[in-house]
């Protein structure tokens, strides 16, 4: 999230900035107002490129032979792959990718074929109790995962999901769940009541009401949803590092595993890094704008 | 086509109950408008009728048939929102086409129906377009061509002209009584506006509360409102309330004392009253002037509306509203006096009830069709 942020700010910035040199050339008698759009855009840019550094710091240091690395910080080096091919001499990336890939968008795709249901139920359909079971359900994200990692773990071990794909997919599912439900029933409720009912006399069984008229019309939140789904998903450590090992390990386990052994190979270590973050950082970077749209979808109208 | 009959209707949200044993007769082809204050159930009315809202006991009969237990689209129905409801991802062809595309109806069937509705609503050049390229009126005109599309035994329609300008909505209230004898349909009509349904129904339905107060024509709506609410409620300006005390009461007239101490008769039947304090209703069109009138008081307010003048006068504490001719010259402050038509007058009792006028008044019976020209009715 901090990533995709960090992206979003500078495109606004960009936007204050065209806008005022729009507003400064109708009213050239008003500099001052000018002058505090150049400082907040100038403000925004300083933030995002605070927030950006470490990053773009990680990034470079991959770049850099390990020697490089640990000598006195420089932007000034001669950029070598030497880290890229000793990493992944050392761990099949492709591999940790795929794990990723695969949890990723299967517990997302496993969350919304819950939640699309239960949010139209809750929509659409409220009793009494409603709106206690969504604070309930978002409760839940409020105990700490590792409050409830012996029992889960030992029930993995009995059912045999220990380091199995699916096993990650069901952790993931239901950690994202409350999340899901909670954004899609708020996308939901925007939505007119009117609409589903026409359709409802237009003789649409609860099914076709949900593919015709829900999806289509709530895509936009329902897109946005997902998103954050599937990048809660890849960024998830805790459960990936204990219920994994190396079958279904994805990229957290991957940057793990260059972490612990070798604790100080800076350049290694950023190069793995890099390769971990920079699918879901081209993944944000591609869907922002959907993301945006989505997330301020009831605001905006 | 079709025959609506509810049997003591009621409806519980939770613990309050909303519809309280409502019975109703629809005829075919008849408009019947509901018409009554906001909150009165109205909309849970029609949408139970619908199909949309379950009724909590009662019977819902359409051609006889119980239809409680059948779902919306099966109950042959079609209706139209307050919002429209067009779906608004969907082309207007597409809105108007939709039910015929769930039921299976081959693509260039459904061309030709909707073609055919979108002819009687104008609506040609707009079929490509999506909901949000519309300005209000057309909207509303898809939402009722997506209802003729279905071909629906009855029309529902909740407020349907609410987010219309008021020019607008005179124009669609012509609109859709030219509609109802067009496609001969039965039409079931929800308004709080008491002069759409005057000027639409054949029958009117006052419901206050979630019960049906009085079931009429307009003209015996107005000429003969079963009680003070429908009184005031039906016709405008409002009613106008005097308290006034027995005098008398016999089965050939009662006679009351006015506000300002005369006593005139009014012809109504006053057996079995027993009554001190009864209410007067005068509509502001029945009051005139008359140096000679029996009430007298202080003009406050005056609205011009060329026509007519709408004098509001203070008598005492009440706020009397008097129709005058639109040439009066009178001024604010004057003091003037003034009398009413007996016979247009109306009498409650101490519950409210209006007491039985002697004579009925001779359009009371009449309804929309009975305004056609012989030929013209005698199509049917
Ligand atoms: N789903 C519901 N749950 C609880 N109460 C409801 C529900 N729907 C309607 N009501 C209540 O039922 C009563 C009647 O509502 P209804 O919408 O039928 O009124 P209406 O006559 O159509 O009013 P309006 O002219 O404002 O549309 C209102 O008091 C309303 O608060
Ligand atoms: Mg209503």
């Amino acid at each position: 999230m901090t990533t995709l942020k960090t992206k979003v700010l500078p495109a606004e910035g960009h936007l204050a900035a065209t806008s005022s040199g729009a507003r400064a050339r109708h009213t050239p008698l008003m500099p001052s107002a000018g002058m505090r759009r150049v400082w907040l855009t100038l403000l925004g840019w300083g933030i995002a490129l605070i927030i950006f550094f470490p990053i773009l710091w990680m990034v470079l240091t991959g770049f850099k032979t390990e020697a490089a690395a640990i000598a006195d910080p420089s932007l000034i080096f001669t950029p070598t792959l030497e880290s890229y091919v000793a990493v992944q001499a050392r761990a099949d990336y492709f591999k940790f990718a795929m794990n990723s890939v695969v949890v990723a968008f299967g517990s997302t795709l496993l969350a919304l074929l819950i939640a699309i249901p239960a949010a139209y139920a809750m929509a659409f359909l409220p009793t009494r109790r409603t709106k206690a079971t969504l604070l309930w359900m978002l409760s839940t994200k409020m105990l700490p995962p590792v409050g409830v990692l012996v029992p889960i773990y030992l029930i993995f071990r009995d059912l045999g999901l220990l380091d199995t794909r699916s096993g990650l997919i069901i952790v993931y599912t239901l950690m994202n769940l409350p999340i899901v439900v909670w954004m899609l029933y708020t996308f939901f409720k925007d939505l007119p009541r009117d609409i589903l009912e026409a359709g409802r006399m237009d003789g649409a069984s609860t099914f076709q009401e949900v593919v015709y008229l829900l999806l289509p019309l709530t895509l936009p939140g329902i897109a946005s949803t997902g998103l954050l789904s599937v990048i809660l998903s890849w960024n998830e450590a805790f459960w990936s590092l204990n219920l994994t090992s190396s079958n279904a390990a994805p990229l957290t386990a991957y940057i793990a595993s260059f972490s612990s052994p070798e604790g100080l190979f800076w350049a290694k270590l950023s190069a793995a890094s890099t390769m971990a973050i920079a699918p879901i950082l081209i993944f944000g970077w591609l869907t922002q704008k959907q993301m945006v749209r989505g997330l301020t979808f009831g605001a905006v109208k | 086509m079709a025959t609506l009959q509810l049997h003591d209707i009621v409806k519980r949200f939770d613990d309050t109950e909303v519809i309280k044993g409502v019975d109703l007769e629809v005829n075919d082809r008849e408009f019947v408008v509901f018409v009554g204050p906001s909150g009165c159930g109205k909309s849970t009315l029609l949408r139970m009728i619908a199909g949309l809202e379950s009724a909590t006991s009662g019977d819902i009969l359409i051609d006889g048939v119980r239809m409680n237990e059948v779902g919306p689209a099966e109950r042959g129905l079609a209706m139209v929102f307050q919002s429209y409801a067009l779906y608004p991802h969907m082309t207007v062809e597409d809105n108007m086409g939709f039910s015929l595309k769930l039921a299976g109806v081959p693509k260039e069937e459904r061309r030709r129906k909707v073609r055919e509705a979108a002819s009687i609503l104008q609506l040609e050049p707009l079929l490509e377009r999506k909901p949000k390229a519309l300005s209000g009126g057309q909207r509303q005109r898809v939402a009722i061509g997506r209802a003729i599309v279905r071909n629906p035994s009855i029309f529902l329609f909740d407020e349907p002209l609410s987010n219309l300008d008021a020019a607008l909505r005179v124009q669609m209230r012509i609109e859709l009584a030219r509609l109802h004898e067009e496609l001969d349909a039965t039409m079931i009509y929800v308004t709080h506006d008491q002069i759409e349904a005057m000027t639409m129904a054949d029958k009117i339905v006052v419901l206050q509360g979630g019960v049906v107060e009085q079931v009429g024509s307009p003209m015996e709506l107005y000429h003969h409102p079963r009680n003070r609410f429908v009184a005031g409620f039906i016709g405008s300006p409002k009613m106008n309330f005097l308290e006034v005390e027995r005098v008398s009461a016999a089965a050939t007239g009662v006679e009351v004392r006015l506000p300002d101490g005369d006593t005139c008769t009014v012809p109504v039947d006053g057996s079995g009253l027993d009554d001190d304090a009864l209410t007067l209703g005068i509509r502001p069109e029945h009051l005139q002037l008359d140096p000679q009138g029996p009430l007298s008081g202080r003009i406050e307010v005056i609205e011009r509306l060329g026509g007519v003048t709408s004098l509001y006068v203070r008598m005492q504490d009440t706020l009397v509203t008097m129709s005058a001719d639109g040439n009066v010259d009178s001024r604010v402050g004057d003091s003037l006096r003034f009398g009413f038509e007996r016979d247009c007058a109306h009498l409650f009792d101490g519950e409210g009830l209006a007491l039985p006028s002697l004579a009925r008044h001779p359009l009371a019976g009449l309804n929309r069709q009975d305004n056609r020209a012989p030929a013209a009715a005698g199509r049917l």
